[in-house]
């Protein structure tokens, strides 16, 4: 590995990371879809920032970006609050608009200089490392290294500080509010970092993938762990490795570095999808099934219980039979008396069932139940 | 360029005839079916779909190799489609909510189609160029072929939603009562949601994936404030978003360097703007007028009836009271002059000497039939 492609990684390791921590609060908090919006307004608040500064590295930008985040999230609530239009709709009227406004101030007016909106979007990470902080002749490593860094220790102070408070607005507004606790400022506090995040990893991996990042890892370790705390670092550990596998499927491919660990974001959310221990869809039909069988063989116990005293003893109980008189299929039926058979609660002599100790005693707990 | 060049353009010109024509029939196709997206409160649906229908279209390329809008709409068509099912799929078997759902097919879906992309631009043999005009959409790239194609689906999606008209409305606002009346629910949802699909991939040639989401939401919006009537929301609808899409494309026409897509969107957002102030019964403005015109009337109401509690305590006199009085009588002292210069213009009042006020004939009749109506 080169130098480059290993400064590429660590760079969208830690923008995986910075992502991935307020995209937990995003995902709990059912705002997913507001970083979607405010990845999109930021650019509103960098072009103006520019055309005031005139340059593409004053911290004014930033600023700008951080101000525009929090004005789409205000508009937003504003639009909700007089009840015209529903939430999501408001969302799906706000950034459409300031983003054409972006848009349209970028091709009018800053055809030349390198603001295009595709980079804007899209990213260009494979860039970041010709971009260098040089101090007395010395090299100091990328610059987005220390953006993305910068932010991301914000990010992590914020998370660590508030922790209690997080936790509590986000399970329980109502609870923060009568306790003291802000709930509304904390709102904002962390849509101002979500800005913060999206102009600081936009540079390198364009908005899309911000979103990815975002949102993807958290809803992977979503399905994995019960505990807050949990999430956070299963996410961030999801994030780093859909950045670095997604780097290497780009290299393979050739193809756009930020597009790729978007598509390893969604991978890792299909593997935790279909083999999450309890909430995956595998354990799901995992579960579906034993509890078919669990419920199969309390019919068989109750079945044969019901007629081993009766006459037709002889008729009910053959396994033959079991498929006219508990509607199985031959084959389920073969199944199930073999599993009663393996765990001791019947016998079989010349295709004959009866119940063992356990299995009477089985059907006498359901009869009682 | 003045105005009835433009208009004279928008006639004979083709480009700006093609363009104009196909941006109307984008915006009557997604205002319509936008008004069920947004009743349904699946108004993002639209931004989720119209981004996962970029990797439809690079694939729809890279199988067969050709540019016909046709195919690579197909290729749209149907990313589209496997994305809201599987988006709906996860909403349905895990915890995971809606907007999380959303947000992540949205951007899963855009970064797959990001890399395929980029992949095909790299091939030696590509004859891409123009695939990435998906993104931002290039109306003025609109042939007059396209716009055919854009008309046939349109209208085939217009019929459907006339054919089943009945259904997808009791779906819609009440779709438990339509299952026990026996409706496939679960059918005329798929149905609808690929008209909604259609829609949107008739569009992102125009205004791109990033936008497209702007056209299913808006037009809908600002026809939900007019009426609410169904019917005349899904026409207003279809208007806005025509009269939003042919106003775009003349004012882009007017000037260099004005992209067709963004300038669309914020002339639709104008309309929305404008429906959510104005609008009859619902609107901020008219809203406002209507609180204000009550609360007058319930603030000279109030002193009408203080005036006729003193008049029952003077029964045999026409005597006169001092606003100060009336103003230690009412909930609100500030609003009292106010109220009297009211009663007195509709004559319910009279001052019979300076500061003394009582009330007319007209007055004591009006205050009885209100008590009367109060018991």
């Amino acid at each position: 590995m080169s130098p480059a492609q290993i400064e590429i990684q660590i760079i969208a390791s830690i923008v995986a990371v910075t992502c991935s921590l307020l995209g937990v609060f995003l995902v709990l908090r059912r705002m997913a879809m507001m970083s979607d919006a405010i990845s999109h307004t930021v650019l509103l608040g960098i072009v103006i920032a520019f055309f005031i500064t005139k340059s593409l590295n004053s911290p004014l930008l930033l600023f700008g970006a951080a101000l525009m985040g929090v004005i789409t999230v205000s508009l937003v609530e504003l639009l909700n609050r007089t009840q015209l239009v529903r939430e999501d709709a408001a969302i799906g009227l706000v950034f459409p608009a300031i983003f054409s406004i972006a848009v349209i101030l970028i091709s009018r007016f800053a055809g030349d200089v390198h603001l295009d909106t595709d980079a804007v979007l899209l990213g260009e990470l494979a860039f970041a490392p010709f971009n260098r902080v040089k101090l007395f002749g010395l090299d100091f490593g990328p610059e987005a290294l220390y953006t993305s860094g910068g932010i991301l220790v914000l990010n992590l102070i914020f998370v660590i500080v508030f922790y209690k408070e997080l936790k509590l607005a986000t399970f329980d507004p109502a609870l923060a509010a009568a306790l003291g606790f802000m709930p509304t400022a904390i709102h904002y506090a962390l849509m101002t970092l979500v800005s913060l995040t999206a102009v600081g990893s936009f540079d390198a991996v364009g908005s899309v993938l911000v979103v990815a990042f975002m949102i993807a890892p958290p809803a992977a370790a979503y399905l994995l762990t019960d505990r807050l705390s949990r999430m956070l670092i299963y996410s961030a550990l999801i994030g780093i490795f859909s950045a670095i596998s997604g780097y290497w499927l780009a290299y393979l491919l050739d193809a756009s570095i930020a597009g790729s660990m978007a598509t390893m974001t969604g991978a890792s959310f299909l593997i935790s999808y279909l083999f999450a221990p309890e909430r995956g869809l595998l354990a799901q039909a995992r579960r579906r099934q034993n509890q078919r069988i669990e419920f199969a063989l309390t019919m068989l116990t109750m079945h044969i219980a019901n007629h081993t005293a009766a006459q037709e003893a002889e008729i009910e109980n053959e396994v033959v039979h079991l498929n006219e008189h508990l509607k199985w299929t031959p084959q389920f039926a073969m199944e199930i008396v073999g599993v009663a058979e393996r765990t001791g609660l019947v016998q079989q002599r010349e295709g004959l069932l009866t119940l063992t100790e356990n299995g009477l005693k089985r059907a006498s707990q359901e009869f009682s139940n | 360029m003045d105005i009835s060049q433009l208009f004279y353009d928008l006639f004979f010109d083709y480009t700006l005839r093609t363009v104009a024509l196909g941006s109307a029939i984008l915006g009557i196709v997604s205002g319509a079916l936008g008004s069920f997206a947004v009743l349904r409160k699946q108004s993002l649906l639209g931004d989720a779909i119209s981004h996962a229908a970029l990797p439809g279209i690079v694939i729809a390329f890279l199988l067969t190799r050709s540019r016909e809008p046709v195919i690579l709409m197909l290729g749209a068509l149907i990313a589209g489609w496997l994305a809201t099912l599987f988006m709906l799929k996860v909403i349905r078997t895990t915890r995971i909510k809606d907007d999380s759902a959303l947000g992540l097919v949205l951007s899963v879906f855009f970064g797959m189609g990001l890399m395929l992309l980029t992949f095909t631009q790299k091939l030696p043999d590509a004859t891409q160029a123009g695939l990435d005009k998906f993104l931002f959409g290039q109306a003025a790239t609109l042939l007059q072929r396209d716009v055919v194609t854009m008309a046939v689906i349109g209208a085939l999606a217009i019929a459907l939603l006339m054919t089943f008209w009945k259904e997808f409305k009791l779906i819609t606002f009440d779709a438990e009562y339509a299952a026990s009346l026996g409706y496939p629910v679960r059918g005329l949802d798929v149905l609808l949601t690929t008209l909604l699909v259609i829609a949107i991939v008739i569009g992102l040639q125009t205004v791109g994936v990033v936008l497209m989401s702007a056209m299913i939401v808006a037009p809908a919006a600002a026809a939900r404030q007019w009426t609410d009537k169904l019917k005349f929301m899904v026409i207003l609808g279809g208007l806005f978003g025509a009269i939003a899409g042919v106003s775009g494309t003349l004012i882009s026409g007017s000037a260099e360097k004005l992209p067709t897509g963004p300038v669309i969107v914020l002339c639709m957002s104008v309309i929305v703007l404008f429906s959510m102030l104005f609008a009859a019964n619902r609107g901020l403005i008219w809203n406002w007028f209507r609180n204000l015109k009550n609360r007058r009337h319930l603030r000279a109401q109030a002193v009408l009836s203080d005036l006729n509690t003193l008049a029952m305590q003077h029964p045999n006199e026409a005597r006169g009271h001092s606003s100060a009085v009336l103003r230690a009588m009412s909930t609100n002292p500030d609003g009292v002059s106010l109220a009297l210069s009211q009663l007195k213009e509709q004559g319910y009042a009279q001052e019979l000497a300076k500061d003394a006020w009582a009330l007319t004939q007209a007055g004591l009749d009006e205050a009885g039939k209100t008590s009367e109506k109060e018991a």
